[in-house]
């Protein structure tokens, strides 16, 4: 059987600056990781950005993307977080 | 799929309003570790114990890592040791071994509290539980994470008196014993009428004899969520105030039953029930008392706080109970006054008395709780107050508890400060009218009569 999806939702906040998306797109890439959706918006004038991805495919497992994410986001000065899609279609689907 | 403004709702209840899972609470049963030697009795509890929860934090901070949720407590509630110790102790000494026993064994496997230190002596009292009752100042004394409790009543069986007189004295001897920490020790004491066998929230969980071997329960939290939500519905009329609170009840109830699920498949331990509960904390933004304000009191006491506080009750069951597959222990608004910032203002303004906490405990889970009082008060008094609120409960049927912590060594006017979750309190006056020819009646109130209600 085909292996199914694991959504990942990636919320990347902070100051606004050149080369975030690429930087994490990157890292996504270069990982295996698959981007399904992306959306962005400003918040109280911070850069507020969510992508929903696809980590099934992915070389790495969950643990390590969060931890590799949390320190490409200390790099770039933005802060970035990795949750499991569940928490988000339990509390907002019924 | 999911939107990002929904990901920003989440994720700003857990940043900013202190959403959080209270507490993923393992009941484990102790029944088949029954022996009558004490050592092998013993002996087998830290066995079972530190074999059945041995995973339990890791699989705990796996969840919060994979989820952004904090969970707060990890804990295990046990059979009641009274139940499991009555044929290996003779006496309370021999019950302060299996205090101890669970205390080992709670450290050993890195929870926060370990409950079940109980006896059920809502209609009569075995050597066992009388035992176990007189052992418990000295056991919460000799230990650190572990947590008592004693069910003297029920609406089907009336009121243990004995056992409520007896529980005054305790109370007092456990503040006693343990007066270098401010009484620390009442603070891991609960009396209970109508105790569940399900409830996950410290001081009184125990894994009841109706329960699986082991189980899973989980007590959700969330003041914090329901009040920034309730600020943005400012004047609006009851309908509005109540559908809001039923809506955020519910989203903070799914990611308890998330938690839950996950929690149970990854241990192999099957899922119990989830606590509806808003349990606050010392934390500023935390607070119960903070909602009453926002529905529209000037401080939690004031006229009116009775019934904010029902409504808010039954709006979080209602919103709830249709997010989780199963519903149990407390279930309910807590009013804990130590553990919630807007309850301590309160009682510093001179808005909520100990009169008005118990009035409000009719309509709330659960009781009189972590309420510091003179260490001055009589056992008498304090058996008084037990009565009263474990009759609330027997005529209403619900559960009611007690949790006072008469602070030795201290008065009216001073502050007594717990730490951590526990918090602090200013220690609030008890009424010094005698009850002592009451409470030496002995003997049990009948159960109630279940109809002509008014």
């Amino acid at each position: 059987m085909e292996k199914t999806m694991n959504k990942v939702i990636i919320t990347v906040v902070g100051k606004d600056t050149v080369g975030i998306i690429a930087k994490v797109c990157t890292y996504l890439a270069e990982n295996g990781a698959n981007v399904l959706d992306i959306s962005q918006t400003i918040v109280s004038g911070y850069f507020n950005m969510m992508m929903i991805v696809d980590l099934a495919h992915a070389r790495k497992r969950f643990g390590d993307v969060s931890r590799e994410m949390d320190a490409l986001g200390e790099e770039i000065g933005v802060s970035i977080k990795c949750q499991q899609e569940e928490i988000f279609e339990k509390m907002h689907r019924i | 799929m999911i939107n990002i403004w929904e990901v920003n709702e989440t994720n700003e209840m857990i940043e900013k309003e202190n959403l959080d899972v209270r507490t993923i609470t393992l009941g484990i049963s102790l029944l088949d570790c029954i022996d009558s030697d004490l050592d092998k009795l013993n002996q087998k509890i830290y066995n079972k114990i530190t074999t059945v929860a041995k995973d339990l934090v890791a699989v705990g901070k796996e969840i919060e890592n994979n989820y952004c949720i904090p969970i707060v407590n990890k804990r295990i509630s046990v059979t009641p040791i009274a139940l499991v110790g009555g044929a290996a102790c003779k006496c309370p000494e021999d019950f302060v071994t299996i205090a101890k026993t669970l205390d080992d064994a709670a450290k050993k496997v890195g929870v926060n509290f370990i409950g079940g230190y109980s006896a059920l002596v809502s209609k009569g009292m075995t050597t066992a539980d009388e035992n176990l009752i007189r052992s418990i100042p000295r056991a919460l004394a000799a230990t650190d994470f572990v947590c008592s409790s004693v069910n003297v009543g029920s609406t089907k069986t009336g009121i243990n008196m004995d056992a409520v007189k007896l529980m005054g004295e305790i109370v007092k001897e456990t503040a006693e014993c343990t007066k270098e920490l401010d009484s620390l020790g009442c603070a891991k004491l609960v009396i209970f009428c109508n105790a569940p066998d399900d409830n996950p929230f410290m001081a009184g969980a125990f894994h009841g004899v109706t329960e699986a071997d082991a189980i899973i329960n989980v007590g959700v939290s969330g003041p914090g969520v329901v009040k920034t939500a309730l600020s943005k519905v400012r004047g609006e009329n009851f309908e509005v105030l109540c559908e809001t609170i039923k809506k955020t009840a519910f989203k903070v109830t799914r990611v308890g039953q998330l938690v839950a699920k996950e929690a149970s498949k990854k241990l192999g331990i099957p899922f119990g029930i989830i606590d509806l509960s808003l349990a606050p904390t010392p934390a500023i933004g935390d607070s119960v008392a903070d909602i009453l304000c926002e529905i529209g009191l000037e401080h939690a006491g004031a006229p009116g706080t009775t019934a904010a506080l029902a409504l808010l009750n039954d709006q979080v069951k209602k919103g709830g109970i249709m997010a989780s597959s199963y519903v149990g222990g407390l279930s309910g608004a807590f009013i804990p006054v130590s553990e919630d910032q807007g309850m301590i203002n309160a009682v510093e303004a001179g808005a909520l008395t100990l009169e008005k906490l118990e009035a409000m405990t009719c309509v709330c889970s659960v009781g009189l709780d972590m309420i510091a009082i003179p260490g001055s008060t009589k056992a008498t008094t304090i058996s008084g107050i037990i009565a009263d609120e474990m009759a609330i409960g027997m005529i209403n049927q619900k559960t009611t508890a007690v949790r006072l912590i008469p602070v030795i060594g201290k008065d009216v006017g001073e502050i007594v400060e717990f730490g951590g979750l526990l918090g602090y309190a200013p220690i609030m006056p008890v009424n010094q009218f005698s009850c002592d020819a009451f409470v030496n009646r002995g003997g049990r109130i009948p159960a109630p009569i279940h109809s002509f209600k008014n």
